[in-house]
């Protein structure tokens, strides 16, 4: 007897192999998890570079009250009279907000799509890559972030500081890192310790995101993301201690 | 067990003429298929290793419908992966005197002489594209610092035609066709269905047409249906428990097209490899290869004496016996596989052999050391040496490599024609699960040579001349009943019996049975035992396994014991093939034929064919393919 | 030795799971840790039990189907090492082990400790090929390859495809797996032609699998059995980079 079966195909219930999921990838590159690492490293890279200014600016201080306040006022001024007074400083300050913004989006949808990835989390899980600071990158962002509204609100704003919002920025830092309110230098130097941790790696992982690493250059590589952790930290450290410590008055 | 000799059976295939136009002839007479049909016809392809791998890949991209399945979780991982040596080819980059002739002789000499000279002489021809193949595909093999392909000599070869990728000149291969054979399952042009397990052939008005399979996640039963149907599932090596094939290596798909009517030849050819790892204990599950090419620094002793336990390090030179480089000095360490491996057994039975229980020999690099330099052993060896260290937790820097014979290898398989045709019309047959090209022994770096030649060259030229014929129309659908309820029935059987032992325990005794009887020295007496004693245990499996779990799960415990009762019945047609086969040749010696010094002795006059199985239920039908060498004259083989 | 084995159990993809200890005894040191696992199977199928599903093949670590996360490691503490090849030497007597399987979304569980990996072939077939079809190739040497891209290349085809690297992933991350298949062709003149088009097909097929993105932690590379390095995903994002800025 000659059947009816069709050739070529099946006629018990075949599984048929899993079909590859559609390709989604809202946004484009921003979408993807390689764009949003090529965001961190970028608007970080941002930041590195604004960080190394900002310490340099800091370090007027030890020139004097006067060297530091010029420096604040020369920020606001430059540019003039072609643009504006706090053109520039305007300027960047947007263009900080972005990266910050940005910076905290792509960390913040990386990070959901890691526990995506793993809904269910292991018994027991040892770590075998060396490098405490790579697994608080997360943890570490977002102490800085919480820093980073003190700060402003410190010495920027003025809002918290005991001289007020209208002073001139050196009597500012000088007041608000005096000795007796010396909880606040070591607030202060717990959060610079962690942005310096944050940078080690985050300088590194930049380099190797935007794909500038490779295996002769990893020393290289890792060497100059710690050196430039440990300048700004040291730079960033120096003044409020000064402060502290009576160096400065 | 009784047989009875059927009529003689002939490749009517192979062109005749001069040998070096015999491919040419018959890729030009092989019919082609048109274009626009090709959609229409319908493979299935059984396996994923270098020839189903291949051979899915390239049919794909000639435009036929392709169905592959494999049962590991992914193509990428059939045991081709594990070669580790190289593959051979008869490029001559070196210049040193190799050419296709050549590699196509020592072949066939290498195989004693139990090889069809056609067949062979193709296979070296096709070996040169094979080489361009790998190279255009990414395969990353070794380099010189011109920039050009290194090659290296390799399991006594006399040419360097070996290339290489360090040792992982399988995986590198495979992979090559894996990443082939992936590329056309995105083109939609391949169907792949990994865990999936056949269990029978459909064999509809007298040809092959489908395959039934078990989903080995859902136990669901699915029937496949095509046009023509191509086995490529390796060897049943697993047939001894212990080997170097990987454990779900099984006999199971060639085994069931083989009751469905696929003659099985030259089944006693089993190669077994002088280099692995001994065995270390009773729980011992497999056995770990070490590439052949550590022969050429290593040297190979036992103690003089005895049941000697003194430490390596404490035997002086004058009672340490190379006996490889005393008994061939010409060739030394470097003899082919099948004599290393018996001289290894010899000096263990004379109770010479080192480590635990007595079964091993030393395989030393301390001369070596001192001649290179321990950096230039480490650059050659590092990685081998690693793995050794991992397995034994010795060290072999310090302390020689004990090794020992394992079974590797078998050269029968489904008899085949020229065109890798079984006997069963539509159905096809390529790399180790055909009874190939390899005679009674395959030389080192050949296998990958065969199956890539198979998958990528051959078989897609002559399945065309089949399919020329096709569309074959509706399959008759009491065949795929039949072979359904053949399945299932099987399935349940299993699953009801609720014994005493595990399936693993059954294949364990069977596995040191064949060893002991029907391993590397074969003697009349022990094949009788092996033929009285298999058919004991069969029923007793039958009669005693213990299977949990449901059939309509993932269950590895059903999966193996399948496997298991078709090497019984393999394990049978074996013994029986060794012992109608009273001649020594290549990896089958049996110990009447042996010359004086004790080296294997053919018999060309009685054996020169091959012996070609089928199975009836009247029990097993022999049917014999004369062999006829007019191109390499029959020589007793000598490597002294 | 005697060892106290918690095992992660889980009939099939709708099962919950949990964690089940058993207690096996006169284990050789000279196991491999697969074969410690046979003895439980063996033990437990004699009483009736469903023996414990793992994946395993070739078991001398390169077909890369083994694979289970011991004590918190992919493959075990052993560095470059498979979990076919692990042996019981490398324990104490006495000693607790936990053994789960990879835990990844795009890895569902099978069963107990099987896992199906067959988005890594989807990743594959997205493009982690060179097109040539059969019969096609030029002669193999007349493109000479510099032995150092050669020997780079190399060392990132090793890759077994086991899935450990996203095993140890904080982020459940393929990204190792995908960059040592971009960075063997990339480093090859014959992977040229589809360089870029491969890394982002391939980048995005494993993005739409629902991989984790890189967080450059390095845990991958650290059990990694055939120890593919880092910079093969310095490489991947650098191809990815230059494809999307075409």
């Amino acid at each position: 007897m000659t059947a009816t079966i069709e050739r070529g195909s099946a006629t018990a219930p075949v599984n048929s192999p899993k079909k590859a999921p559609a390709r989604k990838r809202p946004g484009g590159f921003l979408g993807s998890s390689n764009g949003k690492k090529v965001v961190m490293a970028v608007t970080g890279a941002v930041m590195v570079l604004f960080l190394v200014a900002h310490m340099l600016g800091n370090l007027k201080i030890f020139f004097g009250r006067d060297s530091f306040n010029e420096y604040a006022h020369a920020l606001r001024t430059l540019l003039e009279p072609i643009a504006p007074y706090r053109t520039l400083l305007t300027i960047l300050e947007i263009v900080l907000v972005v990266s910050v913004v940005m910076h905290m989006w792509a960390a913040i949808s990386l990070s959901r799509r890691a526990s995506h990835a793993r809904p269910v989390k292991y018994v027991a899980k040892k770590s075998q890559a060396n490098g405490y600071a790579t697994h608080i990158m997360r943890f570490g962002g977002v102490t800085i972030l919480l820093f980073l509204i003190w700060h402003l609100l410190d010495l920027t704003f003025g809002v918290v500081n005991p001289e007020g919002v209208n002073s001139a920025p050196a009597d500012r830092m000088i007041s608000g890192f005096d000795a007796s309110r010396w909880w606040v230098t070591l607030i202060y130097v717990v959060a610079v310790v962690m942005v310096g941790l944050h940078l080690r790696h985050g300088v590194w992982s930049a380099f190797q995101t935007l794909g500038w690493a490779n295996r002769n250059r990893y020393r290289a590589l890792r060497v100059t993301a710690a050196a430039l952790s440990l300048v700004l930290v040291v730079g960033f450290l120096a003044p409020p201690l000064a402060i502290t410590f009576g160096v400065i008055k | 067990m009784k047989y009875t000799e059927g009529p003689e059976i002939r490749d009517t295939k192979a062109p005749e003429g001069p040998i070096e136009g015999r491919w040419e002839k018959r890729k030009f007479s092989a019919r082609l298929v048109n274009p626009a049909n090709k959609r229409k016809l319908h493979v299935i392809v059984v396996g994923t290793g270098l020839a189903g791998g291949s051979a899915a890949a390239t049919l794909g991209e000639l435009g036929y419908n392709v169905t592959s399945f494999c049962y590991q979780d992914s193509p990428r991982r059939a045991h081709s992966i594990a070669a580790q040596g190289g593959i051979n080819a008869a490029k001559n980059y070196r210049g040193d005197g190799d050419s296709i002739y050549r590699l196509f002789y020592d072949t066939v000499k290498g195989g004693d002489f139990r090889a069809r000279e056609s067949n062979v002489y193709r296979l070296a021809e096709v070996s040169v594209n094979i080489i361009d193949q790998a190279v255009a595909q990414g395969v990353p093999f070794a380099r010189e610092y011109g920039g050009l392909l290194d090659t290296r000599s390799f399991g006594g070869a006399q040419v360097s035609r070996t290339f290489y990728a360090r040792g992982q000149t399988g995986q590198q291969l495979l992979l090559g066709a894996y990443q082939a054979l992936e590329r056309q399952i995105a083109a939609g042009t391949v169907t792949m269905h990994t865990r999936h397990e056949m269990l029978d052939l459909i064999v509809s008005d007298g040809r092959a047409r489908g395959v039934i399979v078990r989903d080995m996640v859902t136990g669901e039963i699915e029937r496949h249906f095509a046009d023509a149907v191509v086995l490529a599932t390796g060897g049943y090596g697993n047939v001894f428990f212990l080997s170097t094939n990987a454990k779900g290596c099984n006999t199971t798909a060639i085994w069931r097209a083989h009751e469905r009517g696929a003659y099985f030849a030259n089944p006693c050819y089993t190669q077994i490899h002088p280099t692995c790892i001994p065995v270390s204990g009773e729980y011992q599950s497999k056995l770990t290869l070490m590439s052949e090419s550590l022969r050429n620094d290593g040297r190979v002793w036992v103690p003089l004496k005895k049941n000697d336990t003194r430490a390596p390090g404490d035997i002086p030179e004058e009672e340490r016996d190379y006996y490889l480089e005393r008994i061939y000095p010409a060739f030394g360490n470097l003899v082919p596989r099948d004599i290393a491996s018996r001289a290894a057994k010899n000096v263990c039975d004379e109770g010479r052999g080192v480590g635990p229980g007595g079964l091993g020999v030393f395989l030393d690099f301390r001369d070596a050391i001192n001649r290179l330099g321990r950096d230039a052993v480490e650059k050659k060896y590092g990685n081998l040496f690693e793995m050794y260290e991992r397995i034994t937790g010795e060290n072999p820097y310090d302390v020689p490599m004990r090794i020992y014979p394992a079974v590797h290898y078998t050269m029968g398989g489904l008899w085949v024609d020229y065109d890798l045709q079984s006997t069963i019309p539509g159905l096809f047959v390529i790399g180790e699960a055909n009874f190939s090209d390899h005679g009674a022994n395959r030389l080192g770096a050949s296998a990958l040579m065969q199956g890539l030649a198979d998958g990528y060259f051959v078989l897609p030229t002559t399945i065309g001349d089949y399919l020329a014929d096709g569309p074959f129309g509706d399959v008759d659908e009491e065949a795929v009943a039949e072979a359904e309820i053949k399945v299932r029935s099987k399935i349940e059987r299993l699953m009801s019996v609720n014994g005493t032992r595990t399936p693993d325990s059954f294949h364990r005794e069977l596995g040191k049975l064949m060893w002991d009887y029907c391993g590397m020295e074969r003697t009349e007496e022990s094949l009788r035992k092996a033929l009285e004693r298999i058919p004991e245990l069969r029923e007793e499996f039958w009669q005693n396994v213990k299977v949990t779990g449901t059939a309509e799960e993932l269950n590895q415990v059903l999966e193996k014991a399948g496997r298991v009762a078709d090497f019984f019945d393999l394990a049978e047609l074996m013994c029986l093939d060794a012992l109608v086969r009273t001649e020594s040749c290549g990896g089958h010696f049996r110990a009447e034929s042996q010359d004086a010094d004790g080296e294997a002795l053919r018999d060309d006059e009685n054996f020169a064919h091959v012996s070609a199985w089928e199975r009836t239920p009247d029990g097993p039908v022999l049917h014999k393919e004369p062999l006829e060498y007019e191109y390499v004259k029959m020589t007793q083989r000598s490597y002294k | 030795m005697n060892l106290t084995l918690k095992v992660w159990r889980q009939s099939g993809p709708s099962d919950k799971g949990r964690m089940v200890t058993y207690h096996v005894e006169d284990v050789s040191p000279d196991m491999s840790f697969l074969e410690m696992l046979d003895v439980l199977n063996e033990r437990l199928i004699l009483e009736g039990d469903d023996p414990v599903a793992f994946d395993h093949d070739c078991r001398e670590g390169i077909c890369g189907m083994c694979g289970m996360v011991i004590n918190g490691v992919a493959h075990g503490e052993q560095r470059a090492t498979t979990t076919c090849q692990l042996h019981m030497r490398h324990f104490e007597d006495g000693a607790t082990i936990t053994i789960e399987p990879w835990r990844a979304a795009p890895f569902p569980v099978v069963k107990d400790l099987v896992v199906d990996r067959s988005a890594f072939d989807r990743i594959i077939q997205a493009g982690g090929f060179v097109s040539v079809p059969a019969g096609s190739a030029p002669d193999a040497h007349s493109i000479p390859v510099r032995k150092e891209d050669a020997d780079a290349a190399f060392d990132a085809a090793t890759c077994i495809g086991c899935g450990a690297c996203v095993a140890a992933c904080p982020n459940g991350s393929a990204s190792l797996f995908t960059a040592a298949k971009i960075t063997h062709l990339s480093l090859l003149p014959q992977g040229q032609p589809e360089r870029l088009s491969r890394a982002k097909a391939m980048v995005d097929q494993m993005d739409a699998e629902g991989f984790g993105g890189c967080t450059n932690t390095g845990e991958c590379t650290a059990v990694c059995p055939k120890g593919i390095p880092l910079d093969a995903i310095a490489q991947m994002n650098s191809d990815y980079l230059k494809a999307n800025s075409k």
